[in-house]
């Protein structure tokens, strides 16, 4: 309840209008959190449009607002169509199948998959499978390699350099190299995952690793002396020691660094589908860029502000997931 | 009766950048069962690493400590500790800070049920039982201490040591929870070590008063017997003269044979420099 709310500020002074209480104090609120960032849209769309026009490309103008609206419009119909299509297609199977039987009742009915291309929507399901499974596999080794390196001196000593090292390298250095290990190790008929998936989520992991690792270690690291005393006179195990002091009194710090790497996991994604050419949102702004059609530029502004728009909901999702982990309610997440 | 405690030639050596740095030496100390003790001093005097030397998380360089015939290597909950400033996990209620001694400690030696007696029963010795669910950052800094003190005695600790518990309280709490320790210790009778700034809060809690000297190197002064009978009361013993011979020696201990001279002096050389600076 508190979640949905504390998303959506300007609930509680509309229902306060509604009763009657405090209504130009309940308005002033209301135009603050919803009024001031309409208007700073608002003002970026026209600045927008005007730039647009003036920006001539061999493929025409720049997209302007109605354009990427227009677009969009266009591969949501797409994607319906194709959808239909699909349907389509598997109601004349069965119907064709059920004639065979019909005739033969020996004959054993196949069911063939609908080979059409993925629609814009498929592609963003995609990417936020591929993004998520590479997350989840860099957090599941983050987090208690932090722990463990943010416990002892000597092994963050150890490894601070290499982390250090690794942190800022690009995507696009690792990609060629997870490629050709990735081709070289899985190797199946019939693969149960596509190979440019595999190597995706290795290259989002290999890079989103790193402030999760380092701030799980810092947090651990900073325990109060106190509260590691209180655990020494209980003698508390090392297992009971993580669960009940090492872990709740790193968990603001352990979420800064999920949200990090969240962020940066779905900036690497991009560039690491437009290369292993995973059917995700950066392969889908590949292709325009290659098929060069009038209508790739402004297709290609829509993936830009998908892709804006669902980093920005992964980040809200976090922070909820934040607020509902943590112990201390009272402290402000932003 | 009979020596429960016993520190003998007890000194530490810290080792610094600059070298090393003794902090105490040749500290002895018999304490009996269910003596109360008070350490008092200057700060910087080594009371803490007393207590933290007791209670095993320092390690003396020279001679030691020897609980119940064992001598101290490592904490333990035998050797509760009793925080200055509480050292309440924040993320756990009143009673789960308990309980968390308690599974710890009776592991295996008291069943759920007993547990739970036992957590509402040290809860209510220190008078919070209305407020045992509350988180540590919804109750007073009285409460948070009490909270602390009945999570040491929840471990029913061979000695109980406190290293200045209402050192961050006001002066009414302060009392207000010395009757309340002095009422539970009629009825436990813990063998205690309390380390205090407060002169009044010694003399009327301890059976002795161990008055250290200045560092570096600190050591044992002096040691008061008070002997006064209990229950004390402190409004009755504001007018004793016994009581107040006591608070004198103690004073008179602390201001006039170990009076910190080093940082006027010090103070005033700065002062000088300042001065000189200036013309």
């Amino acid at each position: 309840m508190n979640i949905a709310l504390s998303n959506m500020p300007w609930l509680e002074p509309l229902v306060k209008i509604a009763k009657g209480e405090n209504v130009s104090g309940n308005i002033q609120i209301i135009v603050k959190s919803v009024g001031v960032p309409l208007a700073g849209i608002l003002v970026f769309l026209m600045v927008w449009h005007a730039a647009a026009s003036n920006i001539h490309t061999s493929l025409g103008n720049f997209p302007g607002p109605s354009e990427v609206y227009e677009q969009s419009k266009n591969l949501v119909s797409a994607h319906f169509a194709e959808r239909a299509k699909a349907e389509e297609f598997y109601a004349r199977q069965e119907e064709r199948n059920a004639a065979r039987l019909a005739q033969d009742p020996t004959y054993e009915a196949k069911i063939r998959e609908y080979t059409g291309k993925p629609t814009y929507i498929d592609q963003i399901e995609t990417s936020l499978i591929t993004v998520l499974s590479g997350f989840i596999l860099a957090s599941a080794l983050a987090i208690p390699l932090g722990i463990v390196i943010g416990l002892s001196s000597t092994l963050n000593a150890a490894f601070n350099p290499v982390i250090q090292i690794f942190k800022p390298v690009s995507p696009l250095a690792w990609l060629p190299l997870v490629t050709m290990v990735v081709s070289a190790l899985y190797q199946t008929d019939d693969p149960a995952v596509p190979k440019s998936f595999i190597t995706s989520m290795i290259t989002v992991m290999l890079c989103c690793l790193w402030p999760t690792l380092l701030n799980t270690a810092v947090g651990v690291a900073s325990i109060s002396q106190d509260l590691k005393n209180v655990s020494m006179v209980l003698r508390l195990n090392w297992i009971t020691h993580v669960i009940k002091i090492v872990l709740p009194s790193s968990v603001p710090m352990i979420f800064t660094g999920l949200r990090l790497s969240l962020g940066i996991a779905w900036m690497v994604l991009i560039a690491a589908e437009m290369l292993a050419q995973n059917p995700g949102l950066g392969k889908f702004v590949w292709d325009e860029f290659q098929n060069g059609s009038s209508n790739s530029l402004g297709r290609i502004m829509v993936a830009v502000l998908t892709i804006g728009l669902i980093g920005f909901a992964l980040d809200r999702i976090m922070l909820s997931i934040q607020k509902v982990v943590s112990w201390d309610k009272k402290a402000t997440v932003r | 009766m009979s020596v429960i405690l016993d520190i003998t030639g007890c000194g530490i050596e810290f080792q610094t950048p600059k070298g090393s740095f003794r902090a105490l030496r040749d500290v002895n100390l018999k304490i009996k069962k269910g003596e109360y003790i008070s350490l008092i001093g200057h700060s910087g005097c080594g009371k803490s690493t007393v207590l933290n030397i007791v209670a095993g998380l320092l390690q003396a360089t020279e001679g030691g400590v020897v609980l119940n015939g064992k001598e101290v290597r490592e904490p333990g909950p035998e050797r509760a500790v009793v925080f200055q400033n509480h050292s309440l996990l924040p993320w756990l209620t009143a009673y789960e800070n308990v309980e968390l001694a308690v599974k710890t400690v009776f592991k295996g030696k008291k069943t759920k049920a007993e547990m739970k007696e036992w957590i509402e029963h040290n809860l209510e010795l220190v008078h919070m039982t209305h407020a045992m669910h509350k988180r540590p950052d919804e109750i007073s800094g009285g409460m948070k201490q009490r909270v602390g003190i009945a999570r040491a005695l929840a471990m029913e600790p061979d000695v109980l040591l406190m290293d200045e518990p209402f050192g961050a309280l006001d002066a009414l709490t302060r009392a207000h929870l010395q009757d309340s320790l002095m009422e539970i210790q009629k009825e436990l009778n813990n063998t205690v070590i309390m380390i205090t700034h407060d002169v009044d809060e010694a003399v009327l809690l301890s059976d002795r008063i161990v008055m250290m000297t200045n560092g570096p190197a600190a050591t044992v002064g002096e040691i008061l017997e008070i002997d006064l009978e209990r229950p004390r009361n402190r409004i009755q013993l504001a007018d004793d003269p016994r009581y107040n011979h006591y608070r004198h020696a103690v004073l008179s201990f602390l201001y006039e044979k170990q009076r910190k001279v080093e940082d006027f002096s010090k103070a005033k050389e700065a002062k000088a420099e300042a001065d000189s600076k200036v013309a």
